[in-house]
């Protein structure tokens, strides 16, 4: 049995599955449900200065895709909006009932030091593990000043969390927005600001679909909507190349990451893992699907992982990153041909329209006397190896690209002849 | 003349008869035709539109459904099939068009076409949307003779084209087969005359019922006053058996007994034999005995003189009648129908098997199955009378059928013929459908070539007769 239990940025957690910040985490009632399934860890909900905020009515809007639901989830909640004291009495509480779980408290305080220096000891005080900087919330907050208002400047970023490192001792985290052009900036400020690590990545503004009839966004709040967050399965690439480029980027690089953003299952934990972090937040999929589904994400990352040898979480975690590189080291002498099985084809075109209209027409497609008479075959001399036919094909394992090169020879674009800027004679 | 046997009406009760011939297939609801059309790959030169006598389109109808253009999906049917929403329920799709769904190929279930087209179908038909809309009219006038599949068809797209059609037909509805031969589960709600009003609302088609070729006027009589004919005949007659006894009281062609069923007021009013059996290997056979059982008959056998590989029934239709309660046999052919005073009590059938010419032969052992009534229903025939002029026959024929080209035109000027009446087709709706369509097509090509030369499609060539209706 594989050990997943993991230390990130000084805290411990038995598992690497956290829930995010979030509704799953806005209570004592809801985070001991999820400990009871069996997640390693909470964010709990962001706290922010009393006042409470205010929500609206009708707060989330979905991408269904296919029959799928909630392929993509957009939401237009704020931070918590009870008491900062009722919060800080549960956190407490929960911590004293459940000393082996991860609880990091998220914060949202308007961007001013006093109100860091006010806060951070009563959050001290509950015996939470961490703090996490909501930097990234994109709507409500930060036209107040605060969440992605403050994220997107790198100079405030490495300056509140000084104060935070200032006034606590506790390990804190900076949760990135990615409604910014480079991500790097702010990871950059977050470690001179002398945080202990990243949370990537927030929710992506959005508006995630228009009401015809009603003519406006959704969710719709008495005939109006406006952007929100958005989340879930669609945005894990997005959020899967942020972790990448912060764990490749010199400055940053060995940077402690809490992963973020549309994990599902245990496989998106082990892409994130493999990306670098050293653990995973969860939001939409609990959201959907409730607390249950840790379970198979345990019992899944434990398996594979003892099917692939790896006894701990380190023993795979960023095993990935020396192989992302940019685009210009690939190497262009590696040559791919679409192979298609024809015991496993069924006939479908979808690989020769594909390739005719949009590619290289280099699927010919043969119709014989019957109607389902019907041949597909790659012609090498045109298939540049792009594999949109593979992508497109419905039938797993019928198209395959086969490589056709030495093997040997390397040259990458730097060297290549075309490129007038090459270092190197061709 | 004898007695009857254990015949009798009210076997079960008004809500046994409404559960029984309720929908064999309940329709689609959204999210599931959602689900179910997100099944199909949208194929490229998909194999299923080769598969369906008519052509829809296929991938492209059930793409809209996705999209809830559920409107343009209905054109993509209409426009190829104007019974698409009749076709949906009844085709036999297992050898038709999702029998050449590529998903079969996979061993996937095929996607549900004829369920997602009568989802697009119904959807039209509850919004009541006219799709279609005439071309400029061009004076012709064109009778069609027979108000079913063929015949509609044909009258509806001549309407399209900017044509005035009369359509006559012998009985008191129109429809055809679809009013008075489907199995009643299998279109419930009066849909067929639902649809036939549908097709009659594009206008420009006059409709007179009651009036038969052959009876009340002649084919001459047509070719003299309009500029084209086109005949939608289906079949007239039944095969008889030949065997003894095939006149008894207790003896009924099945076509009869389901045409009853179809138009009955109160299903519990029909009487219906306590042990039933139906000769013969077909769809009718199979209808004619799961609605024998429907009606509360307690033993229904359905007799084939063959296997199960050569019934014409699909096997999904044998496997309905299984589930149904109707007992199959096979090997066995009918000697005699035996009755005691009159009255039948069994038939006598000879065991069969294929010799090796592939000849039926038959062995020499008998059976007796014990029975009050005996459906036959080992297929129909074209009643060529109807299209011969004062005995003499004017209309070439094929195997008893009416010989027609690719055009579905006829040996003589100026008449097509499509549906069952035609040589070469499979008996099904759907080729009735396209029989029409594509003689539609013919006859206005024919009528247009002749309005620019100004020659052909003369009215009365050839014969003088009086008016016809
Ligand atoms: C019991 C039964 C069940 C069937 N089930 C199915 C099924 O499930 N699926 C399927 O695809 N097919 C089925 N079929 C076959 C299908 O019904 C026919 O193929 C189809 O109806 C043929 O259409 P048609 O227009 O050629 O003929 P018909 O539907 O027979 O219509 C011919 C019309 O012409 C009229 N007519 C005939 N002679 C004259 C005349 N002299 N003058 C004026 N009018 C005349 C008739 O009254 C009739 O209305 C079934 C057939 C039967 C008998
Ligand atoms: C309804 C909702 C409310 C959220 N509220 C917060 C919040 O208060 N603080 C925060 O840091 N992130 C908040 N998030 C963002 C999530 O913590 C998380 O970063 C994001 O949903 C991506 O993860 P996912 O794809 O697993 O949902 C919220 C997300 C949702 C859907
Ligand atoms: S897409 Fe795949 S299944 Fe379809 S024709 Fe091409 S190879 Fe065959
Ligand atoms: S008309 Fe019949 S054969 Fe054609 S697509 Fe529809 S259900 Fe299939
Ligand atoms: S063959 Fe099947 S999957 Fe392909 S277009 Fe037709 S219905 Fe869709």
């Amino acid at each position: 049995m594989a050990d997943l239990s993991c230390t990130i940025a000084g805290i411990k957690s038995p598992n690497p599955f956290w829930l995010a910040s979030a509704p799953p985490t806005d209570k004592q009632y809801n985070v001991e449900r999820a400990f009871r399934a069996g997640w390693g860890g909470v964010v709990w909900k962001t706290l922010g200065i009393d006042p409470p905020v205010v929500n609206v009515s009708s707060r989330y809007g979905a991408i269904d895709y296919n029959g799928t639901r909630m392929a993509g989830l957009n939401n237009i909640e704020l931070i918590t909006d009870r008491p900062l004291a009722v919060n800080l009495a549960e956190i407490a509480d929960v911590k004293k009932k459940w000393p082996d779980r991860a609880v990091i408290v998220s914060l949202m305080v308007p961007c001013n030091e006093e109100d860091w220096k006010y806060i951070l000891p009563l959050v001290e005080e509950t015996g939470a593990d961490g703090v996490e900087l909501n930097f990234g919330c994109p709507h409500g907050m930060s036209e107040r000043g605060m969440g992605a208002a403050v994220g997107q400047v790198p100079e405030y970023v490495q300056m509140v969390t000084g104060w935070v490192k200032k006034y606590s001792s506790l390990p804190c985290l900076v949760k990135l927005t990615p409604n910014i052009t480079d991500v790097r900036h702010p990871a950059r400020a977050a470690k001179n600001g002398g945080a202990d690590g990243v949370s990537l990545i927030n929710t992506i503004n959005s508006i995630v679909s228009v009401d015809l009839d009603v003519m406006a966004p959704t969710p719709t709040v008495d005939g109006k909507g406006t952007h929100g967050g958005y989340c879930g399965p669609a945005v894990k690439p997005i959020a899967l190349n942020m972790v990448a480029e912060i764990a490749r980027d010199p400055a940053t690089h060995g940077l402690p990451m809490s992963g973020i953003g549309g994990i599902s299952t245990w496989r998106d934990a082990a892409e994130y893992i493999a990306l670098g972090c050293g653990s995973v937040q969860v939001c939409t999929a609990a959201m959907h699907h409730g607390f249950r589904i840790v379970e198979d994400m345990i019992d899944g990352l434990s398996n594979w992982m003892d099917a692939k040898g790896y006894r701990t979480i380190e023993d795979f975690r960023g095993m990935a990153v020396g192989n992302v590189t940019d685009w210009n080291q690939l190497n262009m002498n590696y040559d791919i041909k679409a192979r298609i099985d024809d015991d496993k084809c069924i006939k479908c075109g979808l690989c020769h329209i594909a390739c005719e209209d949009t590619s290289h027409q280099a699927i010919r497609f043969h119709q014989g006397a019957e109607p389902d008479d019907r041949k597909f075959e790659v012609v090498d001399e045109d298939c540049v190896g792009c594999n949109l036919c593979m992508l497109a094909c419905p039938v797993p394992d019928c198209i395959t690209m086969e490589r056709v090169d030495d093997g040997e020879t390397y040259r990458n674009w730097t060297q290549h002849p075309n490129n007038p800027m090459r270092k190197e004679p061709a | 003349m004898g007695t009857m046997g254990d015949i009798k009406a009210g076997r079960l009760d008004a809500a046994a008869l409404a559960d029984n011939f309720a929908d064999a297939h309940p329709p689609l609801d959204d999210k599931n035709a959602v689900i179910e059309a997100s099944r199909c790959y949208y194929c490229y030169d998909a194999p299923c539109i080769k598969a369906c006598p008519t052509g829809i389109d296929i991938p492209s109808f059930i793409k809209k459904i996705t999209t809830g253009n559920l409107k343009g999906s209905a054109a993509d049917i209409l426009s190829a099939n104007i019974m698409g929403g009749m076709c949906a329920r009844v085709c036999p799709t297992e050898i038709l068009c999702e029998d050449k769904c590529v998903r079969n190929a996979e061993g996937h279930k095929p996607v549900e076409i004829g369920n997602l087209q009568r989802y697009a179908t119904d959807k039209l038909f509850a919004a009541g949307t006219q799709l279609f809309e005439r071309d400029a009219p061009t004076g012709k006038r064109i009778a069609v003779v027979g108000g079913g599949p063929a015949g509609l068809s044909c009258a509806h797209r001549l309407a399209v084209l900017g044509h005035d059609v009369t359509v006559f037909e012998a009985r008191e509805k129109l429809g055809g087969l679809n009013e008075y031969g489907i199995a009643a589960y299998k279109t419930v709600d009066d849909y067929a005359a639902r649809e036939v009003d549908y097709i009659l609302s594009i206008g420009g088609i006059t409709v007179q019922t009651g009036k038969a070729l052959g009876r009340d006027f002649s084919l001459a009589d047509l070719r003299a006053q309009y500029d084209a004919v086109f005949l939608g005949l289906g079949l007239g007659a039944v095969n008889a058996l030949r065997c003894d006894g095939e006149d008894l009281n207790g003896v009924y062609n099945a076509v009869d007994f389901i045409a009853d069923i179809r138009q009955a007021q109160d299903l519990s009013a029909l009487p219906v034999g306590r042990r039933v059996v139906v000769i013969g290997g077909g769809n009718t056979a199979v209808d004619a005995a799961v609605q024998t059982r429907k009606l509360g008959a307690e033993d229904v056998t359905l007799v084939y003189r063959r296997g199960k590989n050569t019934m014409s029934a699909t096997w999904v239709e044998q496997e309905f009648a299984q589930v149904n309660g109707v007992t199959v046999k096979h090997w066995l052919a009918p000697k005699r129908v035996i009755a005691e005073d009159g009255t039948v009590t069994g038939v006598e059938f000879a065991y069969t098997a294929t010799g090796p010419d592939g000849k039926l032969t038959e062995t020499g052992e008998t059976a007796v199955i014990p029975c009050d009534t005996v459906l036959k229903a080992i297929g129909q025939m074209f009643v060529p009378a109807t299209i011969s002029d004062d005995g003499a026959a004017v209309l070439d024929l094929d195997g008893g059928r009416i010989a027609v080209d690719e055009t579905r035109r006829t040996s003589v000027d100026g008449v097509w013929a499509g549906g069952d009446c035609v040589a070469g087709g499979q008996d099904l709706t759907v080729q009735g459908v396209e029989d029409g369509k594509i003689a539609a097509h013919a006859i206005d090509a024919w009528l247009r070539a002749g309005i620019a030369t100004g020659t052909a499609a003369e009215p009365g060539a050839g014969a003088t007769a009086s008016q016809p209706a």
